[in-house]
């Protein structure tokens, strides 16, 4: 492997976005018959670097090198075809309402020029090729219902085929690469082998596979080499066998560990009144997850994708039906399936959805509507509802929380991101929630309304418990008094005052510290 | 009026919806991004402060139809002195159109929560029909046959709004349907006769009776606008409708009863429909097969152009009113200058592709400047 012409070979790839450099002089080779990994946190540069090779970015300098060839950047929109790359991505681009063998054929029958096609011979196709990779997969079966695992192993294939179709039209074999961007993350643990058999099926005639994940036990097991991102740049590039887990953390966050001793439970919330008690909360990637919230306390939520921990919010807001369960709030003990957000919110739960654009807010309806929605009672006096008040109220909050311009009667749309999120906090923080459920409570915001979101959250401190899940560990380490940890759906450990740290909330995502069994 | 059949006017219907499904349906919310790119995050970071400056409507904007209207009535009354502007002809206008008014007003309920209801026209059909068959072939008194077609009307909102909701269906599908079939069982249930006959008492009530030489019904129309523009204006309900059409989860999320406000837009256009059609037995005496049906399109072209003005950007009451009597106004202008009454269906037909075109341009100029 070692003494071939590279597959692929990247140098210095530096992507520019409103003079943040996502992408800084990054270098990338990969071998023909491996399977690369491609790790980082988010914001390392990894997606970026996808849509440069997928030629949905340009790139602002930098050369890449397919089989010893030059070719010149940026590469247009489907261009990679004829290089021999194809994409499958985490929402694998498969139509569920459609058949197994019609999803298979889906390029074909889009670029075929026949009057007729011929469904037999194109389900007999798919199960020659199912065959071929070894893989069981009813040809007949309508996609939505295969198992999650089936249908990633469906898109690889598809993928894969569109490879080897592409290089006989262009009269050339051997240049194969396939992209799995996070291929494994809605997976079932238990199904990601017959994924990883696939792979190397794949790779056992000379192709490659370029492996993005969060999961540093996936990479260690599936990849031969792997390349980590940090910060726009190559933090490094090592063989998987030789290195540890501890290292690769270190490379994926730039810093050194220090080991930490197991901390002792909670010794900031002890003594406080316990303001909400869940107990074994299950729902999708979630098992028995059990905990109690303090007065006053600022409890963080982490995990890698796919762990779950973003789940909580939703769950206890009753946001996502489905969810079981008890919380007890004081006396009262009330079943999570039986939440919705209006029962919830009348229990004193506020949240501010991570999804500002889809779920928090309407881009067309102005400021102040949006900010009043959850008070609009308060404001119905004498049988009609109390326009100027209410206006009133919207001025007070904007100036209070900082929303700029302060203009009530403006779209909500015409907003900045920031401004947007603090109106987002003023509307909800004007019903008095007892307790505060946030998600990526500072994401697509500038650096100014970072931390004015950051002190808010600690102001509300005094009225309020907040339960923050966050994939910025560096924003819970400044605002949280308690950081739980989610592994593979389970709430395996805290990390709390001091130890709160990025580096070891990062350590213990990746399930590379031994965790102590929390005490709920 | 013409008689169009009910499929006519029902597929037009669902051409000129395709157009608004992408502007005004609540999009459905996606699993929330985890990951923020740099570059999203520099996007976001951009102050758009000048651009958030800009007054979000023109006062122009708002006020370009009642002067369009205006236009239109001095254009005419310069054409045909002796014929349109007399006191009669606007009296006649005014009150011939009360029942559009009416309809039109139930319609944009729905439409405000994000939904439509295409069975309004036969509602309207089905509620005349029964009061005339139970008043004029069973001899009931005219106000029970009355509170019996209102409860038919509640009942086909019940049976859209469930569906709808419930079962998740679209609700264009729903009521589609439901026009189709209701438009079946009126000729059943008539014998494909005209019922003449009703009570004079309703006739009395409805039009016999005026005020400043206008009938009755004509104030009826502006009752029933004045309350849903307070409604809309001046309650926490029209606020929360706004916003279940606008974007479902945000409302959802917001603690809003979002399915029982969606049924229970249904049900006011679906009773509104059958309201109308109490006024069209009271108008005619009489109900027939088809009575109604053609009250679908025209209801739809006005509220789609009732929402480009007062309030742009969304259906409202007085801009619904506006845009029946606008439409009204040329249709019998043009008529009185010897144009036959195909016009009316090239008027109805055009203003509600413009409509629905301007709206979707008065949409993208707004996303264009906001975001």
């Amino acid at each position: 492997m070692t003494n071939s012409t590279p597959l692929v070979r990247i140098r210095g790839l530096t992507k520019i976005f409103g003079g943040q450099r996502a992408l800084d002089g990054v270098d990338l080779t990969i071998m023909p018959g491996e399977v690369h990994g491609l790790l980082g946190e988010n914001g390392s540069g990894k997606s970026t670097l996808i849509k440069v090779l997928s030629g949905f970015h340009t790139p602002d300098g930098g050369t890449l090198e397919v089989a010893g060839r030059d070719v010149p950047l940026p590469l247009l929109p489907g261009q990679h075809r004829s290089l021999g790359f194809d994409f499958v991505h985490q929402d694998l681009g498969l139509v569920p309402s459609l058949s197994v063998t019609e999803n298979l054929m889906l390029g074909e029958i889009a670029s075929s020029r026949k009057v007729a096609y011929s469904w037999r011979a194109a389900r007999e196709r798919a199960a020659a090729m199912f065959a071929r990779y070894d893989v069981d997969i009813d040809p007949d079966a309508t996609v939505e219902r295969i198992r999650p695992v089936d249908r990633a192993m469906l898109a690889i294939v598809r993928a894969v085929e569109s490879i080897r179709a592409g290089a006989a039209a262009e009269g050339e074999a051997g240049a194969n690469m396939l992209v799995l961007d996070e291929p494994t993350v809605f997976l079932p643990k238990q199904e990601v082998g017959q994924l990883f058999s696939l792979v190397r099926r794949i790779t056992s005639d000379g192709s490659s596979v370029l492996f993005v994940s969060h999961d540093l036990d996936e990479v260690r097991e599936i990849t031969d080499r792997v390349t980590v991102l940090r910060d726009g740049r190559t933090s490094g590039t090592a063989v998987t066998k030789e290195i540890s887990g501890r290292e690769l953390v270190t490379m994926i966050i730039g810093r050194e560990l220090a080991e930490h001793p197991h901390d002792a439970h909670a010794a900031t919330t002890v003594g406080r009144d316990v303001v909400l008690s869940v107990r074994n909360l299950s729902h999708g990637p979630l098992q028995d997850v059990s905990f109690d919230l303090h007065e006053g306390e600022v409890l963080g939520f982490a995990g890698l994708v796919g762990s779950g921990y973003e789940e909580v919010v939703y769950s206890l807001f009753g946001a996502s039906p489905g969810a079981t369960g008890t919380i007890s709030s004081g006396e009262r003990t009330i079943d999570i399936a039986s939440l919705t957000p209006r029962r919830a919110m009348s229990l004193g739960m506020a949240l501010v959805p991570g999804d500002r654009k889809n779920s928090g807010s309407v881009a067309t309806l102005s400021l102040g509507e949006n900010m009043n929605l959850t008070v609009l009672d308060r404001y119905f006096r004498g049988w009609r509802l109390r326009h100027g008040t209410m206006r009133d109220n919207v001025r007070q909050l904007v100036t209070e929380f900082d929303v700029r311009p302060a203009v009530p009667d403006l779209e909500y749309g015409s907003f900045s991101g920031g401004n947007q999120q603090k109106a987002l906090m003023a509307k909800w923080q004007q019903t008095n929630p007892k307790v505060l459920l946030l998600h990526e409570p500072t994401q697509g915001v500038d650096v100014g309304a970072r931390q004015q979101i950051f002190d808010m959250i600690r102001g509300s401190t005094a009225t309020s418990a907040t339960i923050c899940a966050s994939s910025e560990y560096e924003q819970l380490e400044t605002i949280c008094d308690r950081v739980g940890i989610f592994v593979r759906g389970r709430l395996v450990t805290f990390v709390t005052g001091a130890d709160i740290t990025k580096a070891r909330i990062a350590d213990l995502c990746h399930g590379q510290a031994s965790a102590p069994v929390p005490a709920p | 009026m013409n008689d169009h059949t009910g499929p006519v006017n029902e597929k037009r219907g669902a051409d000129m919806t395709t157009a608004r499904k992408d502007a005004e349906t609540p999009v459905d919310a996606g699993p929330p991004v985890t990951e923020s790119t740099s570059s999203t995050a520099a996007e976001a970071a951009e102050p758009s402060e000048k651009a958030a400056r800009r007054r979000p409507t023109g006062r122009l904007e708002a006020m370009a139809l009642p002067l369009t209207w205006l236009a239109v009535i001095v254009v005419f009354s310069i054409l045909e002195t002796d014929t349109f502007f007399t006191s009669a002809n606007a009296a006649s206008i005014l009150a011939s159109q009360a029942v559009l008014v009416v309809v039109t007003l139930g319609l944009i309920v729905p439409l405000i929560a994000g939904d439509f209801d295409l069975s309004i026209g036969s509602v309207v059909g089905m509620s005349a029909l029964v009061i005339a068959i139970l008043n004029v072939q069973h001899g009931w008194n005219i106000w029970a046959a009355v509170v019996v077609a209102l409860l038919a009307g509640i009942v086909v909102g019940l049976i859209n709004g469930m569906l709808t909701v419930l079962l998740g269906i679209d609700s264009l599908i729903v009521t589609l349907g439901m026009s189709t079939l209701l438009a079946g069982v009126a000729l059943w249930i008539s014998g494909a006769n005209t019922i003449t006959g009703v009570d004079q008492t309703l006739v009395d009530v409805v039009i016999s009776y005026r005020l400043f030489g206008i009938p009755m019904e004509f104030y009826y129309a502006i009752i029933f606008a004045l309350v849903l523009w307070y409604v809309f204006a001046f309650t926490p309900l029209g606020q929360r409708l706004l916003v279940v059409g606008r974007n479902r989860e945000v409302a959802r999320l917001s603690g809003m009863r979002v399915s029982t406000l969606r049924i229970g837009a249904l049900v006011t256009s679906a009773f509104v429909a059958a309201l109308g059609g109490v006024l069209i037995a009271g108008t005619s005496g009489s109900a027939g097969p088809t009575t109604g049906l053609d009250l679908l399109l025209p209801a739809f072209a006005a509220a789609f152009l009732g929402s480009t003005t007062i309030k742009p950007g969304r259906f409202n009451p007085w801009g619904t009113v506006i845009a029946v009597y606008f439409l009204v106004t040329g249709i019998t202008g043009l008529q009185l200058l010897g144009l036959q009454s195909f016009v009316q269906n090239i008027f109805y037909g055009g203003a509600l592709i413009l409509a629905v075109s301007f709206s979707q341009i008065i949409r993208r100029r707004r996303m264009k400047q906001g975001f």
